[in-house]
């Protein structure tokens, strides 16, 4: 009859989920907002190195946080690892990482990319520059993030949805550096400005701004490498149809962001957690960053892809990324009220 | 002759008084099960109790309005999008004869196997003002940008589109399992008496299966409300897009939960909506006598309107993605399939599979508890418990952690405490808790084709069984399961394709090492490879489609009189 084997075929599912494989000896777990493609080599060459073996989840990151915050301290993570500084803040704020000691870690990652007291550690750095149209644009014209308010570029912006990230960290970084109001007026100004209404991705942007839809494209550097290094015939022409401009060189410098990792206050695997992060420090995984998915390293010294080197050398913002996170919620309000959708 | 009997009100069966007992345990167990189903949505609605005015006043000021307008125009274009084409497509594959229609029959659920953001995404690739079709306009013609004008694929209208394009199947589905179902005396009778196709359809056919209708509108509407990565990708301001925003953006879970909890009042006014439109009459067959239906034979303009009605959901919702989607995978798959990729279709198969099965058995359950005690207390908690199909997964997910990780943290401090001894956590990042959380989303999909199911079969069966001696339990099994076989495979492969898809509870759930073929193409997708992320994307809609299909044949099989050598 039907219904018995539904019922038989069930519980030895049920069985099946039940009787999950136990926990190896040597190993470390990680929870990641950064995307499996983009770790898991790092974590192979790992465990190759150290027979430490990692068990990994993704997801995003707020979503990660809150599973964290859920599972307190039975949480069997000992590695969060996010995608942004604002993110790895706010983990921090809630208790859920600790602190940890580590020369080679201090050395290898500038104060301005990781936490004083060593709750977490930036591990590669994300540059959100301007790009402008060669042929449409004088990059004598452009100078600010700030003078992209102007009248002069009425019509002629393209950049994504203020729901993204990237742009709550971007608009983030001018509260801290000039307050509420001054960004408000800037964000009112910059949005009238826009092309079109914000929609899609990084790539999109780059994409639009190619094909004659506006000049200039707000985006994250990497998607502009990735272009440019794509199979994809059409992708390369309309990346090659724009360049970088480094805005704000004579002040705050270009706004980057970090990803970033941080031991759990949780940790039952500790030592393996600090020698995950110190390798992911290391020379080896940090020209693995520049090279493969064209980040810029947080380690200085450590050589850039050939695509990185052409776009040359820039004075990035000082400010301390945990700054970002701070200002995060205001950033959201501020855009909503200058109407940026 | 026999006849179809419409508007009379039937008394709940008969209970002999000696079995009073275990109909009410039965009664308890469906409660107790629905608060267990509930529990996640309760936990959202229990943050309703700790408002944040202030977040409150920021989003009425300046969004909340955008959010309310986006989601009813989303609405009500989806509402009319996916009634047009699911049920001119069902009416004239089941009652009409013209070229193609058998291969119509199954091809037009095909859509279904696409998630709406896929098709999102692909359509974008084509139309967008950089993509293929206006770049060649652009070079045809000498135009740039200014110069014309066409169609915004990403805004409001573009997300009706989408949704519209894979959601149909669900009304299809029901309604054709409908017409299907209709006694064939009746459309005979109708036509004896003179009415031609069309008014047959509008007087006979369509009142007899609005149950079905509305209830695959429900679903469609649900499932609209739920959606995030289309109207995100299309930045579209929602409801859903809100929640993300004021939680992940704002930073404050309460004043989410209370956009999602102003969300299921939406949810709630659909379901009433649902309620009252069954309320108003009751359908049943009298005439258990069938004979296979002559079809109308389509002529000329007609016979070619169908033709090209029936067509074009399928090129638009299927082909045209479809064809998209091999392209870049042709261009992709060396890289991007490998021995992982295997591993991840075997893992989806298998959660998709257990998943729809637990569903389909908690829905039979639930639904013929309903039955049995068609108490108010038992609809309201069935509802409740169904309540989590509209509410994007995300929620769901937070909903089933924070009591999943309290019950373990509480558990593991009472027996250190007691014993010295830790558990850890036992039910918090297993796959249990995510077939739970599946459960949850999905129990509406399950539920309602099983209610409507077990609402064709008339009450007096369940007398008669009774009278003979049947207990409720044998009853359930041995006279209602054989006689909606088909209406149980539906519920059971709706759930798999549906859990095939899901992302974002997938997302936030899911054990160590442990992916899923909607994962992968999503962060991709959202790393703007969208080219790397076909592969993945083509295997959910390929693992989607066999269900699909089986799922239709056996709809054809289960039309009464219809002949099995056809």
């Amino acid at each position: 009859m039907r219904a018995v084997s539904f019922q038989r075929l069930a519980l030895a599912l049920l069985l099946a989920v039940l009787a999950q494989p136990g926990a190896a000896a040597s190993e470390v777990n990680l929870y990641s907002s950064r995307q499996e493609k983009l770790i898991k080599p790092l974590l192979e060459e790992f465990t190759k190195k150290t027979g430490i073996k990692v068990n990994l989840v993704t997801g995003k990151d707020d979503a990660i946080i809150k599973r964290l915050e859920t599972e307190a301290a039975n949480s069997p993570a000992d590695v969060l690892f996010t995608a942004d500084a604002g993110r790895l803040h706010r983990a921090q704020a809630l208790g859920l990482l600790q602190p940890i000691q580590s020369q080679s870690l201090e050395e290898a990652v500038p104060a301005a990319y990781r936490d004083p007291s060593g709750h977490w550690f930036g591990l590669s750095l994300r540059a959100r520059p301007i790009m402008y149209v060669k042929d449409k644009v004088d990059p004598a014209t452009l100078s600010t993030y700030e003078a992209l308010a102007e009248p002069q570029w009425k019509g002629r912006i393209c950049i994504r949805s203020s729901d993204n990230i990237y742009n709550q960290s971007l608009v983030a970084s001018m509260i801290a550096t000039q307050g509420v109001e001054k960004t408000e007026e800037w964000a009112r100004g910059f949005v009238a400005n826009f092309a079109r209404r914000p929609t899609g991705g990084d790539r999109d942007q780059i994409k639009a701004a190619a094909a004659g839809q506006c000049d200039i494209a707000i985006a994250n550097t990497y998607y502009l490498a990735g272009m440019l290094n794509s199979e994809d015939a059409a992708e390369r022409e309309a990346a090659e149809r724009l360049a970088v401009f480094w805005p704000n060189q004579n002040g705050r410098g270009t706004h980057v962001n970090v990803s970033g990792a941080g031991v759990t206050r949780s940790a039952k695997n500790k030592d393996n957690a600090v020698r995950l992060l110190e390798f992911l420090a290391s020379d080896e995984a940090q020209r693995w960053y520049a090279e493969v998915n064209h980040e810029y390293p947080v380690k200085p010294g450590v050589a850039w892809s050939d695509t990185l080197k052409a776009w040359g050398e820039f004075k990035a913002d000082s400010v301390n990324v945990a700054k970002l996170g701070e200002r995060n919620a205001d950033a959201v309000r501020l855009m909503d009220r200058a109407g940026w959708k | 002759m026999s006849t179809a009997v419409t508007d009379i009100p039937l008394a709940p069966p008969r209970v002999p008084t000696g079995r009073r007992r275990r109909v009410s345990a039965w009664q308890t167990a469906v409660v107790a099960l629905t608060l267990l189903l509930a529990l996640p949505v309760l936990v959202v609605l229990g943050y309703l109790f700790n408002p944040s005015a202030e977040v409150w006043a920021h989003l009425a000021n300046t969004v909340l309005a955008d959010y309310v307008r986006n989601s009813l125009l989303l609405m009500a274009g989806v509402a009319v999008g996916v009634l047009t084409l699911g049920v001119s497509t069902a009416w004239l594959t089941s009652t009409c004869e013209f070229p193609g229609r058998r291969l119509f029959e199954w091809a037009l659920l095909l859509p279904m196997a696409i998630p709406a953001y896929i098709i999102a995404y692909t359509y974008t690739g084509m139309l967008d003002f950089a993509g293929p079709v206006q770049s060649q306009l652009r070079a045809w013609f000498g135009w740039s940008y200014g110069d014309y004008w066409f169609p915004e694929v990403r805004s409001l209208g573009g997300a009706v589109v989408m949704l519209s394009l894979v959601l149909y199947p669900y009304v299809y589905l029901l309604s054709r399992a409908a017409f299907l179902e209709q006694s064939v005396c009746v459309l005979d009778v109708s036509r004896t008496l003179g009415a031609g196709p069309w008014r047959s359809f509008f007087t006979v056919a369509l009142p007899l299966a609005r149950p079905a209708i509305v209830t695959g509108l429900t679903l469609a509407l649900m499932e609209t409300l739920a959606d995030y990565g289309t109207v995100q990708y299309f930045g579209v301001s929602t409801f859903t897009t809100g929640i993300f925003r004021t939680w992940f953006g704002l930073g404050d879970s309460a004043a989410a939960a209370q956009l999602a909890a102003l969300l299921m009042l939406f949810v709630f006014a659909l379901i009433l909506l649902e309620r009252w439109s069954r309320r108003q009459a009751r359908y049943h067959h009298t005439s258990n006598r069938y004979k296979a239906l002559p079809r109308y034979r389509l002529q000329g303009w007609r016979r070619a309107g169908a033709v090209l009605a029936c067509s074009l959901p399928i090129v638009f919702g299927f082909l045209l993605p479809g064809a998209q989607l091999l392209q870049w995978t042709l261009a992709t798959a060396g890289r991007m399939v490998d021995a992982e990729f295997v591993e991840l279709t075997l893992n989806t198969l298998m959660v998709a599979g257990m998943a729809s099965l637990l569903v389909l058995v908690l829905a039979l359950f639930m639904a013929y508890g309903r039955r049995l005690h068609p108490a108010r207390s038992t609809a309201f908690a069935v509802r409740v418990a169904a309540m989590g199909y509209a509410v994007p997964g995300a929620v769901i997910a937070v909903g089933v952690m924070l009591p999943f990780a309290w019950l373990d943290n509480t558990l593991d401090g009472w027996l250190r405490a007691q014993f010295g001894i830790s558990t850890g956590l036992l039910l918090s990042g297993t796959l249990a808790a995510l077939i739970f959380a599946y459960a949850v989303r999905f129990l509406a999909v399950s539920l309602n084709a099983v209610e409507a199911g077990l609402g064709r079969i008339r009450s007096s069966m369940d007398d008669a069984a009774r009278s003979l001696g049947l207990s409720p339990g044998q009853v359930l099994w041995r006279v209602h399961a054989p006689l909606m076989r088909g209406t149980l495979l539906t519920a059971l492969l709706l759930v798999f394709v549906d859990v095939l898809k899901e992302l974002p509870a997938t997302l936030i759930l899911r054990p160590f090492n442990f992916n899923t073929l909607a994962v992968r193409t999503f962060e991709l997708a959202s790393d703007e490879r969208l080219a790397d992320a076909s592969s993945a994307a083509l295997a959910i809609v390929l693992a989607g489609i066999l269900p699909v299909i089986l799922l239709s044949r056996s709809i054809s099989r289960s039309r009464p009189g219809h002949h099995h050598a056809a």
